[in-house]
């Protein structure tokens, strides 16, 4: 059946016809082939659609960081302070500035206390007009907690914010004012920290 | 030996020379498996050397923190040679040419199945490997991304880099022809009489190798050619900027890259079901359940790879699902450690060369594969992602696996190759050498990894500096003493003592039933496949 297995009295049953088994073994092995090379390249389509099917991995993460790298379009930020006559002389360093929405914004707040006591005082926040106040978003600000200044003590503080890409387009002035209320003795909420920045 | 099969054919195997050219041309244009079979394990024993050469590069550079010799680039690039020219370079081509000389041989087939494309895979190496190794002399130097090539930074890469992808082209080229020959020979050129359940191991992990070869090369090949095209065609398959996702090239290549570890695991394993059953005078044990976990092995190799990508913010339902797919593989694995601890249970053993490396083999291994389990387990691949335990893992199963494996076949058929004995004292002096300097090398990278010291950097912090110095020490003792294999191998070619066809008492095979050295031409006319020479 075979000229190439001539052994006498074996069998060969298990094994086809050499050339064209081998040729047949070829075909499949290619198929295999192809078939691997097609599979890599749908491999970008392919775990595309998984991503978003699934859920499983956020595949448009990197577009959306870039995106969020882009400078956004400028506003007019104006600062404003004022205090309940407790004798903190309280005011901004810089009054009114322009910056570009999404940019990290840094300004100084100056406070002078003129009284020969010690004050305690809460800096509370408004916005104009109100409703940009959810799009003002504070990294750090002395208003987070309670102050307390001692007899004549100036201090400069920082207020860090970031304003909202998502800000309503008709916004093109936003004003930050601070209002300083003294604390009552009685209702100090945590133990008074020293003054750091004397300057 | 078998008289009466060899009787049969003893009449054509008188020609130990070949008929073709001589001289170089003899090997340029040879298509005989035993020729081929030498230049590959020639070919893999020199760029063994060359990846070794550059390991003692790092290990310099890491004797003492700061920077000493080489700038971080240079560093960089030398650390990426040494994956690809050991992986690619070395133990790839040493076990396929294991597969040339012995396969056809084992099953009693005169060659294999095409020859002439046979000498194809191998003469693409050698291009391969300068493209490879000069890319260091381009401008901006070779590529120093790490074996695993991830963008973006290979992306940003000079010209180096395009050497590198055009090198893993031909290499991958090469391995896809030796696999369909493998392949070819193995299921439609054996013995009468042998069926596939009767074959010996080394064939079977072969088999299986060169189907992950054929199914996960094309997928490593569409990986590099993707970066290719990002490089310089414009596409943003993996660019961000562009709209692509670098995580997506991780998962290509990690879906070639685990099968990868297992096409290098495989044929070592397969050379150690010969070596240990010769010298415990015993059957292996439980033959049936080898075959069957080679096959769960090479299967489950492939939807496991993303246990290499666990920070890369795959979610916790994946990291899971990899987490156990992962550990399930200890599973055939284990299977096969306890077979081969169970085939020497009571057995007549000895302990020549061949067996020494394939016990040296089994113990390193199993250290290896348990610190895979490990680092298999997401909580803590957290931590050790990318440190010197890493390093350690890997270096367990790559070289105390792979290359003692290798050794173990070397020492074992070098008998049968060259018709001398090799000098037992040399060998045995270059086992326990290995042993010793191979440990002193890696363990200490176990600490270094806990305590935090990231791979790929030339340079850490002071209270790493004693463990890497006890590591350097190791590496190039360890390197030097591989120099002894070459003095073994010239003596068993030039002299020593005669090698009987079946130098060793208790192998079985076909292998052994042809002359020591094997004449040219073997089995021209099959020969009947005797139960006796059976593995099962």
């Amino acid at each position: 059946m075979n000229p190439d297995f001539s052994a006498a009295g074996a069998t060969t049953a298990h094994l086809l016809p050499r050339a064209t088994g081998n040729r047949r073994i070829v075909a499949g092995l290619l198929v295999v082939i192809v078939g691997s090379l097609v599979f890599v390249a749908v491999q970008p389509r392919l775990y595309k659609a998984f991503c978003e099917w699934t859920g499983l991995y956020d595949i448009d993460r990197a577009e959306r960081v870039a995106e969020s790298l882009l400078p956004g379009r400028p506003v007019a930020l104006e600062f404003d302070a004022n205090s309940h006559g407790n004798g903190l002389r309280f005011r901004p360093e810089t009054t009114s500035l322009t910056a570009n929405t999404g940019e990290i914004v840094h300004v100084v707040y100056r406070v002078e206390n003129t009284r020969n006591t010690t004050v305690i005082g809460q800096a509370v926040p408004s916005y104009g007009p109100q409703h940009a106040g959810g799009y003002v978003k504070k990294l750090d600000c002395f208003c987070f907690k309670q102050q307390t200044f001692a007899p004549h003590e100036v201090r400069e503080m920082p207020v860090v914010f970031v304003l909202d890409k998502k800000l309503p387009e008709d916004v093109n002035t936003v004003t930050l004012s601070y209002t300083f209320f003294e604390v009552p003795a009685g209702s100090v909420k945590s133990p008074a920290t020293p003054a750091e920045n004397q300057t | 030996m078998q008289a009466t099969q060899h009787a049969g054919h003893a009449g054509h195997d008188d020609d130990s020379h070949s008929h073709g050219p001589t001289g170089l041309m003899r090997w340029i244009t040879t298509t005989n498996h035993k020729d081929i079979g030498t230049m590959y394990l020639w070919f893999s024993f020199v760029m063994f050397l060359v990846g070794g050469a550059m390991s003692l590069v790092i290990r310099a550079e890491l004797l003492s923190p700061g920077l000493q010799y080489v700038s971080p680039e240079f560093y960089n690039q030398m650390l990426t040679l040494h994956a690809l020219i050991m992986v690619f370079g070395a133990i790839m081509p040493a076990f396929v040419g294991f597969a040339n000389w012995m396969i056809p041989l084992m099953i009693g087939a005169p060659d294999m199945a095409f020859a002439r494309m046979n000498n194809w895979s191998f003469w693409l190496l050698p291009p391969a490997a300068i493209l490879l190794t000069s890319s260091i002399f381009v401008p901006g130097g070779a590529a120093g991304t790490g074996w695993t090539l991830y963008p973006p930074l290979s992306i940003q890469m000079g010209m180096g880099m395009d050497m590198a992808i055009f090198a893993v082209h031909i290499l991958g080229m090469s391995s896809i022809m030796g696999s369909i020959n493998i392949i070819t020979t193995i299921l439609n050129m054996r013995a009468p009489g042998m069926t596939l359940m009767k074959m010996p191991m080394f064939c079977w992990t072969w088999l299986v190798t060169a189907f992950l070869l054929i199914a996960s090369m094309p997928i490593l090949a569409g990986a590099v050619t993707m970066l290719l095209t990002d490089r310089h065609f414009g596409t943003s398959f993996f660019n961000a900027a562009g709209g692509g996702d670098p995580v997506l090239f991780q998962h290509i290549f990690w879906f070639f890259g685990h099968p990868e570890v297992y096409i290098i695991a495989l044929p070592a394993f397969g050379v150690v079901s010969h070596v240990i059953p010769a010298f415990s005078r015993k059957h292996l044990f439980g033959y049936t359940s080898m075959v069957y976990a080679i096959a769960a092995i090479g299967l489950i190799s492939f939807f496991v790879w993303a246990h290499h990508m666990y920070v890369t913010g795959i979610p916790l339902t994946g990291q899971l699902y990899f987490m156990y797919a992962t550990m399930l593989i200890a599973i055939p694995t284990g299977v096969k450690v306890f077979n081969w601890v169970t085939t020497m249970w009571r057995g007549s053993l000895s302990f020549e060369t061949p067996m020494l490396f394939a016990l040296g083999f089994l113990v390193l291994f199993t250290i290896g594969g348990l610190t895979g389990l490990v680092l298999a387990m997401t909580a803590v691949d957290i931590q050790l992602q990318d440190t010197y335990y890493v390093v350690a893992h890997f270096h367990y199963v790559m070289v105390a696996g792979a290359l003692f494996s290798a050794y173990a076949g070397l020492y074992f058929w070098l008998p049968k190759w060259t018709g001398h004995m090799y000098n037992e004292g040399l060998g045995k002096l270059h086992f326990w050498l290995s042993m010793i300097f191979f440990n002193i090398a890696f363990f200490p990278q176990h600490f270094l990894g806990l305590a935090g010291m990231p791979r790929r950097i030339p340079d850490y912090a002071q209270q790493f500096a004693d463990f890497n110095q006890i590591s350097t020490i190791g590496s190039f003792g360890f390197g030097i003493s591989q120099l002894l294999v070459l003095v073994v191998v010239f003596k068993a070619i030039k002299g020593g003592a005669k090698a009987e066809a079946r130098p060793w008492d208790g192998a079985r095979g076909l292998e052994w039933t042809v002359p020591s050295p094997a004449p040219h031409h073997t089995f021209e006319d099959p020969p009947a496949f005797d139960p006796a020479e059976a593995h099962a």
